[in-house]
């Protein structure tokens, strides 16, 4: 915690209140939404999120089940389009561009905000096949050296080179868990995204994968700007800079991992950061 | 932050470069990717309704048949074998029957063709047209309907009653336009009087289109394709569908019971589901072979019979329902099973008392679907002997008999085509009628079933 | 015999041995303190059981037996000569007795050896099926007697009914493996016996199929090659395949991934229907419909196309065999975890990409099951091929042209007045066991593939 917290300055503790001008240098706004909603059918899952997200750093959205963070997680990069009789409403926002708006191509948003999904889901291929999935639809790769290069830099990053070069050829299926799970991280970045969305990586996974993980987001957290779902508040204190607290489908509170851990101004956020609500 | 090199804004700009280059192929590829797959339902649903409309557009006229009404007169002058023989004459039942069957054949004899002929004239009297072409307009067997209605009330003796005569196939065909009336008249079946005369018949009412009841009464017939009806075919189906009734629900039921409820999960019952998946699939043919070989050559059971076609579709819908009398067991939920053994019930108890229940609206589907295919089947039944020419409504299930899509084969390869193909598809729409029927029943029970589960 | 008597007899039985029972042993257990084993229900089955089943093996014995006893008595009664005629004589000498018998009478005068002989079976007749019925009764009451002397406390009448239960379900559920049993043996016996005829090198590499008619004494059996029959057969099954497996496939895809709920619960049902029409419509479809518009289609384009043809019987079964991939693929595009999908469309791969990339290899070993399923369908359909596809065993590659498979002929060499005895009929059990073992082979290879495609997602 105190690492963490050492390397980040982010003072933002309110919905209203927008970070300052230096934050703003240090770690400028990727994504912002404003008012977003969520209907599934006749149920609302979402009423009005709004919240800004800083580029390369580690957010959390913490809450109890059902409270609508995977479903604002799945907004970011309009996974929600793929469930039928779901309807977004509000603004969100990447680098300043809606991402709602009609001429904005889901392919290429998808592209740029990658996405890790909360059971381990590799393909039924081979891992080199895993990881080149995503360069290969987009056509990333001049040629086979690149592709090569991309997957191997990839899995560098996932910190899986290692344990998997003598068996790139392998089915991915094969991996242990843990090892899924970074192949699916190493599979989201060998497209090159800005934004990597992760829903509850670790929720499937032993303590000993999941420490691994944990940091290996902090060290991707250098080079992109990276949304987490958690229901463990002590992941979220781990490795989050910044930590939104949801509840029934209201953002309650929002910001400084540090401050909501310690002191938050919300009676929800302290009921639930005390074991009150489950 | 550490200072290594990162995918940064350049390398960033040159990813989403590539990706925008890709797009306009991607979104092409996959709208011709939804297209395809729309293609396909439109032929899937295309098909359905080609074959429909066809057989609809073809068999529904074929309901409604010329038929021509006229005053029969029964001559006495014409009609031989003189009075009914009468039981109490005779010194015994066999000798009766002999001269009930000596009376009839003198009246058989008797020239019926003029009574016909006579009652024909008489509806277009200054109509210039020789016997033979005027016999031509209606069906062969009038004869023998008129001599029927005298067998059955032989007081019409010298007098005249209004009789429906069915046209021949022929002039049914010239009256409908399925043979194309403008072809000379060395390509045409009836000669240009009776031709011409059905014309007159059918402007002045002598001949109307009337609802061809007979369809579902009569019997086939060869020598008057006019009046062949799916009547004894539909007793050979009904005699077939009772026997795999209660010969396959009862069996199959009772070895799904066994095998998902009692018997030990080893090498054994593993062959077995092995075997009863295999023989699902197995085609139908050869279990006519098997048919042929073992209830025909082996154990001597008649040819032709409904029992034998029942037997074989028996074994042929045994695995339907089997597996899906199976798949309706393990669908009930264990705790069911815990429950009631909890309560001290035995092991019988707790499957025929509280399991089996459950699954009595999924046997009903498997039941009719097992039974629908089974009705529908022909290849069989064809190495069986059912495809036999059979004039007589079968009056039990060892006597000889076809079945509805036995009929259908035998029609379709008519001779008269222009005929039969719509009397084809008129058999074809009563089959399937009855297999809508079927299954209109089964969705039926099954609601009233589920709501009293 | 009069078989409502009997049934009535029977029934009787049945309440009185099952009333004995039940009353028996509530007896025991009133006013004292045993307790019964088993409730009185079960004593009374089980009394039923031990009562109707000995009469009804004698009367079963009866019926089996009745017949061939009645003949023999009849002829017993007749002159010896009457004996030594032909058998449809005999016959029709038996049918007088009876009928004069039963009181029905013949035409003109009995004689007087029949007179007598059919008064000695009236009799007979009565005293036999009295006779029987006592038997029935004696042993139906031993039966009860035996039954009723064991009811006790401690009998475990609810045990034993439950073992008979058990019983009969076993022997139900061998009735599966007997019709495969049968299946095999009758047609491995036909089969060799066919081979006795014809060397099986010349059936199965045979290259001419011309059966001839049969007829007695000219020595010629014909000739059996079943390959113009196989190669028929495949490329019936191959055009089907080229229809069905690209509409039923994109069309289960469409289906299940991209068209509305409502658009499914519509379409889904309609396309099924193709499913439940009989053989023999699709034949006269093809006869009808397909067959005059393909020749008209290749007069249009100026090729040579037969009304009935490979091509018209390879067409239609493949419009019959698409609900069957449709279902099968929808089935086993359903199974694949929505996981997969949703990785997939997170990494920004369009719908089709996800479908043709991940989806359908993922399905792969599901789909080429249910494709091994339908080819095994195709093979062993028999009555398209009796309509549309000519009937002409030639061995000719042109699908434009008529054409003959193994099941078309099956049906002509049994059709008609088969005898078990020629190798023209033979043949038919030859040509059935190549079916049986193609399609027996398919299956069970088509089976394991699914069942292995589906443990892997469970």
């Amino acid at each position: 915690m105190d690492v963490l917290a050492g390397k980040v300055k982010v003072t933002s503790k309110t919905l209203d209140q927008t970070m300052n001008p230096a934050e703003l240098m240090d770690h400028p706004i990727r994504l912002t939404a404003r008012d977003v909603t969520v209907h599934y059918g006749e149920k609302q899952a979402l009423h009005g999120i709004s919240i800004d997200i800083p580029d390369r750093a580690v957010t959390a959205f913490i809450g109890p089940s059902g409270c609508g963070k995977s479903t604002f997680l799945r907004c970011i990069n309009r996974m929600n389009d793929t469930i039928e009789g779901a309807k977004v409403g509000g603004k969100i926002e990447l680098d300043g561009e809606d991402i709602y708006s009609p001429d904005l191509d889901v392919v290429e948003l998808r592209a740029r905000v990658g996405m890790v999904f909360q059971k381990p889901n590799p393909f039924p291929k081979s891992i080199y096949d895993n990881v080149a999935y995503g360069p290969r639809i987009h056509g990333l790769a001049k040629s086979k050296a690149d592709l090569d290069e991309i997957v191997i830099s990839s899995l560098r990053k996932a910190g899986l080179f290692e344990e998997v070069k003598d068996r790139l050829s392998e089915p991915g299926t094969g991996l242990s868990g843990g090892q899924q799970q970074r192949l699916c991280i190493a599979r989201a970045i060998a497209v090159g995204p800005e934004v990597i969305l992760m829903d509850e990586p670790c929720s499937a996974l032993d303590p000993i994968a999941t420490a691994i993980i944990e940091e290996l987001i902090d060290e991707l957290r250098e080079n992109y700007t990276i949304v987490i779902v958690t229901h463990s508040m002590q992941q979220a204190a781990r490795v989050s800079q910044k930590t939104a607290f949801f509840h029934l489908g209201n953002l309650i509170e929002h910001g400084d991992t540090e401050e909501i851990f310690t002191n938050p101004v919300n009676k929800q956020t302290q009921d639930y950061i005390m074991g009150r609500i489950g | 932050m550490t200072d290594t090199v990162l995918p940064g804004a350049s390398a960033g700009a040159q990813n989403r470069d590539q990706v925008r280059k890709s797009l306009t192929r991607r979104h092409r590829n996959e709208a011709l990717f939804r297209w395809a797959g729309i293609l396909s339902i439109a032929a899937a649903l295309g098909f359905v309704a080609i074959l429909f409309g066809m057989i609809l557009s073809k068999g529904l006229p074929s309901f409604w048949q010329s038929t021509v009404h006229v005053e029969a007169y029964f001559d006495p002058e014409l009609i031989e074998g003189g009075p009914r023989p009468e039981l109490a004459d005779f010194p015994s039942q066999a000798d009766y029957q002999e001269a009930v069957n000596k009376w009839q054949r003198a009246v058989t004899l008797s020239n019926w063709n003029r009574i016909v002929e006579t009652a024909l004239r008489a509806e277009a009297p200054d109509f210039e047209i020789e016997s033979r072409d005027l016999l031509e307009l209606v069906n062969s067997a009038a004869r023998f309907q008129l001599r029927d209605m005298y067998f059955a009330n032989s007081d019409v003796l010298g007098q005249t009653v209004p009789v429906s005569i069915l046209a021949s196939a022929n002039t049914d065909n010239w009256l409908k336009g399925t043979i194309n009336r403008d072809a000379p008249d060395d390509r045409q079946q009836l000669a240009a009087t009776t031709r011409a005369l059905a014309d007159q018949f059918e402007a002045n009412g002598t001949i109307s289109f009337d609802f061809a009841w007979h369809i579902f009464t009569n019997v086939d017939s060869r020598s008057a394709p006019a009046t062949a009806g799916l009547a004894g075919a539909f007793m050979g189906s009904l005699y077939m569908m009772i026997v795999v009734i209660v010969l396959a629900v009862p069996i199959g039921v009772a070895s799904a019971v066994y095998l998902e409820e009692f018997a030990p999960k080893n090498r054994l019952t593993d062959l077995i589901e092995v075997n009863i998946n295999n023989l699902a699939a197995v085609p139908s043919i050869v279990f006519g072979l098997l048919g042929a070989a073992v209830f025909i050559n082996y154990l001597g059971l008649p040819r032709s019979a409904p029992l034998v076609g029942g037997l074989v579709l028996t074994l042929m819908t045994l695995p339907t329902i089997i597996i899906a009398t199976r798949a309706a067991l393990r669908a009930v939920p264990p705790s069911l099973r815990q429950a009631a053994l909890g309560l001290g019930a035995s092991h019988n108890q707790t499957v025929f008392h509280h399991v089996l229940p459950m699954t009595y609206p999924g046997v009903l589907t498997a039941t009719i679907i097992g039974v629908a295919q089974a009705l529908g089947e022909t290849a069989p039944l064809l190495l069986i002997g059912m495809s036999a020419f059979i004039a007589n409504i079968p009056a039990g299930p060892l006597d000889s008999a076809t079945a509805l899509p036995v009929q259908i084969y035998l029609w379709q390869g008519n001779e008269n085509r222009n005929f039969f193909e719509a009397r084809t598809s008129a058999a074809i729409i009563v089959l399937l009628g009855l297999m809508l029927l079927l299954n209109a029943i089964a969705i039926f029970l099954r609601s009233r079933l589920e709501k009293r589960a | 015999m009069n078989a409502l008597v009997i049934a009535a007899l029977l029934l009787v039985l049945l309440t009185v041995s099952y009333q004995v029972g039940w009353s028996r042993s509530r007896k025991l257990a009133d006013g004292k303190d045993t307790r019964l084993h088993s409730r009185p229900i079960y004593h009374g089955v089980l009394a039923a059981l031990f009562a109707v089943l000995p009469a009804i093996v004698i009367l079963g014995l009866w019926a089996l037996f009745s017949q061939s006893v009645t003949n023999s008595f009849i002829l017993a009664q007749l002159p010896a000569e009457v004996a030594q005629q032909q058998p449809f004589e005999v016959q029709a000498a038996i049918s007088r007795v009876q009928a004069i018998a039963s009181g029905y009478g013949v035409i003109g005068e009995p004689t007087p050896a029949e007179a007598a002989a059919a008064s000695a079976y009236a009799s007979f007749q009565q005293l036999s099926f009295l006779g029987v019925i006592a038997a029935a009764a004696a042993l139906g009451a031993g039966g009860l007697f035996w039954a009723q002397r064991r009811i006790a406390p401690r009998l475990r009448a609810r045990s034993e009914v439950e073992v008979f239960v058990r019983l009969a379900l076993i022997a139900c559920s061998t009735v599966a493996i007997l019709t495969t049993l049968g299946i095999v043996l009758s047609l491995l016996s036909d089969a060799l016996r066919f081979f006795s005829f014809i060397n099986p090198l010349d059936f199965f590499f045979g290259t001419t199929w011309n059966p001839r008619f049969q007829s007695t004494g000219s020595g010629s059996a014909g000739e059996y090659g079943l390959l113009p029959l196989l190669w028929g057969t495949v490329m019936i099954s191959i055009i089907a395949m080229l229809v069905a497996v690209p509409i039923g496939l994109m069309s289960a895809i469409y289906l299940s991934q991209y068209a509305h709920e409502r658009v499914r619960g519509v379409v889904k049902p309609i396309i099924e229907i193709l499913a439940g029409i009989p053989t023999i419509v699709y034949g006269f479809f093809a006869l009808v419909t397909v067959g005059p518009f393909l020749s008209g289609l290749g007069d249009l384009v100026g090729i040579d196309i037969r009304a009935t043809s490979a091509l018209t019987a390879g067409i239609v079964m493949g419009i019959m065999i698409i609900p069957f991939i449709s279902s099968l693929s929808d089935d086993i595009l359903g199974q694949v975890p929505r996981a997969m999908r949703d990785g997939s469309l997170g990494l920004g791969a369009t719908q089709s990409e996800t479908i043709r990339k991940v989806l359908l290899p993922a399905a792969l070993p599901g789909v080429v099951g249910a494709v091994l399923l339908a080819v095994s369908r195709a093979i062993g359909e028999t009555m398209i091929v009796v309509l549309a596809a000519g009937n002409s065993p030639v061995l000719r590659a042109n699908p434009a042209e008529p054409t003959s498979t193994v099941t078309v002929s099956i049906v002509n060499q049994l059709t008609g007045d088969a005898d078990f005895t020629s190798p023209q009929s033979l043949v038919a059990f030859a040509l059935g066991l190549t079916l049986f073992a193609m399609t027996l082979l398919l299956n069970v290879l088509a089976l394991y593939i699914v069942r292995k495609f589906r443990e892997q997602y469970e």
